[in-house]
């Protein structure tokens, strides 16, 4: 019997497939490089090889200018590619558009990459598809029972309710601007906020990627080009613009961040946040452990994140489980 | 309960006076009665439990989940009622979610052994926000910023009535107060508030424009007295009840046994409650031992005797004097404090005058004793009825002007709602010598207000262009004795404090000026400081 180890291993790099000599998302510059997702800890430039799904590429062109690798490998989600006995193919993940799960089969054994991946419903993007497997290697952002997300519809109901009760005031939403932002607006649409959303300067480009690619998102238009303060209106920024200068310019705005972090009441109070919204695009811990328990792999390899109540939770149930502990990956990127 | 937790969650993350306000009316006039009394008293304080034991609900959750992971929980979240609220196994469909009147009305009536299965109930039932209202409502922590006078101008706001109104009503209601909401509904008559003890809206003074008012009021029709540096009360018995209320009828009786001990009379007075020796008052920081407190024990209540300075009457036996002109009122005044012979109870002594510029005069250099630490002088017209409110031009505040010092900025920090892209709370300190020898600064104090809008963006600016380190949402902005941005900061008063590293602690400090011109060098030393102790 084959051990995983010797089909994937922990380097400095990131994750290693010997056999077919190729890293999945390395943090430093590799000659093969299968990505998981565009979100730019995972989704580096400056690799030689890239393989990935159309829609991750397309997304680190945007990034990176179309230069970002020597050559590219298209892989759309159920297409696989053998590279010396190794068949490679890529199942979605949820987590974002073209975010993947990287499926390795070698010589009988399956090893599936999670990637950054959620359970939920999101308009924006495939919905994850379990793959039986030996090993599973899964991200642990969440990995603590305290994160248990609301339904995102009705957290974006509570941002809604607050536009009608301060309808003299700007709601400054904050959402990162690849995958959480276009959620957010798909949910506002869905909920039947058909109004023009106003949309600062750094989220623009990728909300045209997404709409290129099909997605809907309906009116949108830059924040700066009103020439009102915005009252009543919604407006959404990158985090890091809530409690910037460029805030200054609307009408009295209510802060509102979509975070599963927000779901710790601490953490919202440390970014001086008026109204969280509890929207993440990962895996809570019901999902992680409630993958698990579906997939039942041989073992379970956990790489970023909460590890260690995971990993205790793995041992609680005597499923066979190791902590990774890769470093490169931001815990913050929800 | 679903409602009461989202009005809960959305309060805890709001500073501004004006949201909270319009979240609670709001709530008021959708939510059903009697949830919306309930709430309204939880939210006040007015209705607290102690029915569960911080241990008991988490030995619960243990018996649910493992407890290391518990642990971690715990140590990550770092409040008990969040984590649990956020951990508990999800039950769905297991219970109906309860309402906020169905927990108050079983707590009222279950005994302690039926109350701990039932909460184990609820929290299957609710989800996480309504798990954190419960627990924070069982264990008697609510702590979001609501008081009660927020509570009555929310009510007047539902009902477009003046706050007023509420005020004197206050006490004789109860909680749920249907028929509070009944009358603001116009459902219903105004209800009763012939209630013994009850409060009675107090008159407040404006502030006095001194360029503009003493040209155009006559000194003769004005009366003055001493401003005294305590809390201004209300002391009612009545038909052998007793209340102290503050200005704005919050019930502090509990924390002052020995002034209501004093109040042998049938009658209302208006007056300063203050820590009083021997006749000799105490500074505003002996009164505050005795603030905010639940309990009171022999040793404090000997240490910081309270009494009232009594400063206008407003019922006389069953008499109400509030439509009677102060002059009369004042002989009323004079002649039920001398009947009273209380060593706790005195008058506030009227100051006499002839013109304004005598009157400037005594406001500039008050006699030993107790006016050297009176806030100012009040001004009243003899023939002023006590009004509700603060009408203009009965009567006015004519404070001391504040000390003033130079010190220099060393930290800032971002403010909240309009002020949250703002570094607008500024922590200043003095001048002061080390072990070596050398300089160094200490921190004497924080402000967060007292500076235009203009003003609060060349602050912002200097913070952001001059930040040496950072400490979550506070900056260290540069500051030597080369460099640094002087503040004139004035401030009331100032009282030795043990609990701040430079030995002094300001009341009401605010920056006056920003002296982009003085070197930091030159702001004051600690010794100035120390000179300026009450």
């Amino acid at each position: 019997m084959l051990r995983p180890e010797s089909l994937l291993r922990p380097t400095p790099a990131g994750l290693y497939c010997p056999p077919g000599d190729f890293y999945i998302d390395p943090v430093r510059p590799v000659d093969r490089a299968v990505i998981t997702h565009g979100h730019s800890d995972h989704a580096r430039s400056g690799h030689r090889h890239v393989a990935a799904t159309p829609q991750t590429l397309d997304i680190m062109a945007a990034r990176y200018g179309e230069d970002f690798a020597g050559d590219v490998l298209p892989l759309p989600y159920g297409e696989t590619v053998s590279r010396d006995g190794v068949e490679i193919s890529l199942a979605p993940a949820g987590h974002v558009l073209g975010s993947a799960q990287t499926v390795i089969r070698w010589k009988g054994m399956t090893a599936v990459v999670s990637g950054d991946y959620k359970r939920r419903r999101d308009p924006t993007c495939a919905s994850f598809e379990p793959v039986p497997c030996d090993l599973f290697v899964t991200e642990a952002t969440f990995g603590l029972p305290v994160f248990r997300h609301p339904d995102a519809a009705d957290e974006v109901a509570r941002l809604l309710k607050s536009v009608a009760q301060f309808p003299e005031r700007t709601h400054l939403v904050g959402a990162y601007a690849l995958g959480k932002a276009q959620r957010v607006i798909a949910l506002l649409r869905e909920a039947g906020w058909d109004r023009t959303i106003h949309v600062h300067g750094a989220l623009a480009g990728l909300n045209a990627l997404y709409a290129r690619h099909g997605i809907e998102l309906g009116p949108l238009a830059g924040a700066t080009d009103a020439d009102s303060r915005l009252p009543g209106e919604i407006v959404l920024c990158p985090p890091s613009a809530l409690g910037d200068r460029w805030s200054r310019r609307f009408a009295d705005p209510i802060s509102a961040f979509c975070s599963g972090w927000m779901r710790v009441r601490a953490r919202a109070r440390q970014r001086a946040v008026e109204l969280p919204l509890v929207i993440s695009d990962h895996a809570d811990w019901d999902e992680l452990t409630g993958t698990l328990d579906e997939l039942r792999p041989g073992e379970v390899w956990i790489t970023h994140g909460r590890e260690e109540a995971l990993l205790r939770w793995c041992e609680l149930r005597g499923q066979p489980a190791r902590a990774l502990a890769l470093v490169g990956y931001e815990d913050d990127d929800d | 309960m679903r409602a009461f937790a989202r009005l809960l969650d959305r309060l805890s993350f709001t500073a501004s006076r004006n949201a909270k306000l319009r979240l609670v009316r709001d709530f008021l006039a959708e939510q059903p009665d009697p949830d919306r009394g309930w709430a309204l008293a939880a939210l006040t304080g007015e209705l607290t439990f102690s029915a569960a034991k911080p241990a008991a609900i988490r030995r619960a959750v243990e018996a649910r989940m493992d407890p290391v992971l518990f642990g971690w929980s715990y140590d990550y979240v770092g409040d008990l009622a969040e984590t649990v609220a956020l951990v508990w196994p999800a039950q769905t469909g297991a219970n109906r979610e309860p309402e906020l009147s169905e927990v108050v009305e079983a707590l009222r009536t279950a005994s302690r052994a039926e109350v701990q299965p039932l909460i184990e109930r609820w929290l299957d039932a609710l989800d996480a926000d309504g798990r954190w209202a419960l627990l924070k409502l069982l264990t008697g922590g609510l702590r979001v910023g609501f008081s009660s006078r927020l509570a009555k101008q929310a009510c007047a706001d539902l009902g477009g009535v003046e706050a007023s109104e509420i005020e004197e009503l206050w006490h004789a209601l109860a909680p749920p107060y249907d028929d509070l909401f009944a009358w603001l509904e116009g459902r219903s008559e105004r209800p009763s508030a012939d209630h013994p003890g009850r409060f009675r809206s107090v008159m407040l003074a404006q502030p006095i424009d001194e360029a503009v008012d003493f040209a155009r009021l006559d000194a003769g029709d004005y009366a003055a007295e001493w401003k005294w540096d305590g809390i201004r009360v209300q002391a009612v018995s009545e038909r052998d009840v007793r209340r102290l209320y503050t200005r704005t009828g919050d019930d502090i009786s509990h924390a002052f046994p020995d002034v209501l001990e004093a109040m042998t009379y049938e009658g209302a007075l208006d007056g300063e409650l203050l820590v009083m020796r021997d006749g000799r008052i105490g500074a505003f920081g002996d009164l505050q031992q005795r603030l905010n407190r639940k309990t009171v024990d022999a040793k404090l209540l000997k240490a910081f005797p309270a009494g009232i300075r009594a400063y206008d009457l407003l019922l006389d036996g069953e008499e109400d004097l509030r439509d009677l002109p102060f002059a009369e009122r004042r002989n009323r005044l004079e002649a039920f404090i001398s009947g009273l012979e209380s060593p706790r109870i005195d008058l506030s002594p009227l100051q006499p005058f002839e013109t304004w510029e005598q009157l400037s005069a005594l406001r500039a250099a008050p006699p030993e004793g107790d006016p050297r630490i009176a806030e100012g002088l009040m001004l009243k017209r003899w023939d002023s009825p006590y009004e509700a409110g603060r009408p203009k031009g009965p009567w006015f505040k004519w404070k001391r002007d504040p000390h003033l010092i130079d010190a220099v900025l060393m930290y800032a920090q971002r403010g909240h709602g309009k002020r949250s892209s703002f570094y607008s709370d500024f922590t200043f300190g003095v001048w002061r010598e080390d072990a070596n020898g050398d300089r160094q600064l200490t921190p004497v104090g924080k402000a967060y207000f007292g500076f235009t809008d203009e003003e609060l963006k060349q602050l912002d600016r200097f913070v952001r262009d001059n930040t040496i380190d950072r400490f979550g949402p506070v900056r260290s902005v540069k500051a030597t004795r080369d460099f640094g941005l002087v503040l004139e900061v004035a401030f009331e008063g100032l009282q030795r404090s043990t609990r701040h590293k430079s030995g002094v602690a300001m009341r009401f400090p605010r920056i006056s000026r920003i002296r982009w011109d003085k070197p930091a060098r030159e702001a004051d030393e600690l010794a100035t400081l120390e000179r300026m102790l009450d």
